[in-house]
């Protein structure tokens, strides 16, 4: 039996979703026009006013935000409200290492759970069951929104957090928890190690929410394999909320988005005109309930397609497919943003020349990332310790910067590979798309 | 009283040191001496050559990095405890190594030692004061000659 979180909303008609994003898109635009110099500044540079977007068939007059604009205005640009009405800040990685800060209102973290919670009650998730939230804790979103979910649902909740794969399955054995939260990867992970110590009988699980990165379907049926569970992937970002946007149902073939919060367009990446239904592009999002970061029009660079047929699941709103790809050059990596601009950065910074090319790949289901340097003159010192030392600066000024350790290896001076005279920046041997 | 030492960034590749040797024997490049300290991604060789000028003109056409640095070459009596010996002036001296190797000339009842030291001034006031005898780039040359 399909259980909902809000029937009436995630079950509504067409005509009532239309008719709730018209009525709170009109509200949004002049709420953030109002608010917001930025985005006011970009509308009046379009020449538009709220007057001239009466329905979600003006939504295409407005002007788009990007990852760019998010740099510009950081930190507070952005916000819609005095710090005295916001309550939280979440963050991610963002490009040249400014980091992306978002800001919630105790309603936008309301509407964020609530997100959470369907989710998780898609999953099969009631209030008996033990979620066992093993996302990080902290800046990052996947944990605190999927926490907040699961308190919404009335489910026991355990706060893991990521990390210490021991104390983990000893707590999921002994507590018997029975929905998992994290990313693919770390579920990977987690069912190679039980299985390795013959634990599967032992553990309680019957279903998974994994999301923050990309995974293909052959994973899916190995950790559903690995596990005996149902998994179900969850989309999100940050500067839209979090974990939540979008997630899977029992069907398994898409994922609902959350329409009565988030508008979804899907455009060319180049042309930025809107596509139509079902054709492959870059998603758009337009945030029509949020308080303290309402963005408008943000281009996520996440390439996918949008059905709009009919779930067996019986709710009514539209589906995205998998991410299938990105217009930018962002990685993600661990379930971290990684742009090859900041490594460029701390090269730089540390007085490297930028010749540098990021190898990435997933070893054991686990990505790992190894940062390719041309030695130079300035780098070179005949004493191996002193080599090594900078090596080692290197290691932790990107770990500083992203959150995430990558290998550093030296190489001969142009030895990295250049194509058309450019060098080739990223090899991906992941192949998730 | 230094003698000038070659260190050479190399990939710890098969085939890569192949190919720097290959450089210098076309080049008629002779080696006295040499070390590799090896990490698990590259290695740093080390050369003492017959015409360092020569060597790094060659080695910087051929789009190594590369760096030259003034070390210590002292000869000891090919015998029991000499090494000991030398080593304990500079314990006793606070001269800090860094590295050191070993090699040999054609020249009966001798070995000689290279040392890298962080501080050559120290070690040469350290070493001479006890006696240590150090060769300078036209001795070494004339023990090969």
């Amino acid at each position: 039996m399909e259980r909902y979180y809000q029937p009436e909303i995630e079950c509504a008609s067409r005509e009532q979703i239309l008719a709730w994003q018209n009525e709170r898109l009109v509200k949004q635009v002049k709420y953030v026009y109002d608010r917001v110099p930025y985005y006011r500044k970009k509308m009046e540079e379009k020449g538009v006013t709220p007057a001239d977007v009466t329905s979600v068939a003006d939504l295409h007059k407005l002007p788009f935000l990007t990852k760019a604009d998010l740099r510009d205005a950081y930190p507070y640009g952005l916000c819609a409200v005095p710090i005295s009405q916001a309550v939280r800040i979440q963050s991610t990685s963002g490009t040249t290492g400014r980091r992306v800060v978002a800001f919630y209102t105790q309603h936008d973290l309301d509407l964020w759970e609530d997100c959470c919670a369907r989710a998780i009650m898609a999953a099969g998730g009631t209030k008996d069951d033990v979620v066992h939230v093993s996302y990080g804790y902290g800046l990052f979103t996947g944990g605190a929104g999927l926490h907040g979910g699961s308190h919404k649902v009335g489910s026991l909740t355990l706060p893991m957090s990521s990390g210490n794969t021991d104390r983990q399955i000893q707590f999921m054995c002994d507590l018997g928890s029975t929905i998992l939260c994290c990313t693919p990867s770390y579920a990977a992970y987690l069912s190679e190690s039980i299985n390795e110590r013959g634990l599967k009988d032992q553990i309680h699980l019957k279903a998974g929410i994994f999301g923050a990165e990309a995974w293909t379907e052959e994973m899916r049926r190995d950790i559903e394999k690995g596990l005996g569970i149902k998994a179900y992937d969850i989309y999100g970002l940050t500067e839209i909320s979090g974990p939540g946007v979008a997630f899977e149902c029992s069907a398994q073939g898409g994922m609902h988005i959350n329409e009565d919060h988030f508008i979804a367009e899907i455009i060319d990446p180049v042309t930025e005109e809107v596509l139509p239904e079902g054709e492959k592009g870059e998603l758009v999002f337009t945030c029509i309930t949020k308080e303290a970061f309402p963005l408008l029009r943000y281009r996520t660079r996440d390439i996918c397609v949008l059905k709009r047929e009919k779930c067996a699941c019986g709710r009514t709103h539209v589906k995205m497919s998998k991410p299938m790809g990105r217009s930018d050059d962002m990685l993600i990596i661990k379930g971290v943003n990684v742009f090859p601009s900041q490594i460029e950065t701390i090269l730089l910074n540390k007085g490297y020349a930028a010749n540098y090319q990021l190898i990435v790949d997933r070893v054991n289901n686990s990505d790992t990332l190894e940062v390719q340097v041309e030695m130079t003159p300035e780098m070179f010192s005949d004493s191996v310790s002193e080599v090594t030392a900078k090596e080692k600066e290197l290691v932790n000024a990107m770990k500083a910067m992203l959150g995430i350790y990558a290998k550093v290896r030296l190489v001969a001076p142009k030895s990295i590979a250049r194509s058309e005279g450019k060098a080739v920046r990223v090899i991906d041997k992941r192949k998730l798309y | 009283m230094t003698i000038n030492q070659i260190s050479v960034f190399i990939e710890n590749k098969p085939g890569k040191l192949a190919e720097f040797t290959d450089i210098l024997s076309k080049n008629n490049i002779d080696m006295r001496a040499m070390s590799i300290a090896e990490t698990p991604d590259f290695g740093v060789m080390r050369i003492i050559v017959n015409d360092s000028y020569n060597a790094a003109c060659v080695i910087r056409e051929a789009g190594y990095v590369f760096s030259i640095t003034p070390v210590l070459a002292v000869a000891i009596p090919d015998e029991p405890g000499s090494l000991g010996q030398i080593l304990n002036i500079m314990g006793k001296g606070e001269v800090n190594l860094e590295y050191l190797y070993a090699f040999t000339a054609p020249k009966k009842d001798w070995a000689y030692m290279v040392f890298r030291v962080q501080d050559n001034e120290k070690a040469i006031e350290v070493l001479s004061k006890n006696g240590v005898k150090l060769l300078d780039q036209a001795e070494l040359d004339r023990l090969f000659a």
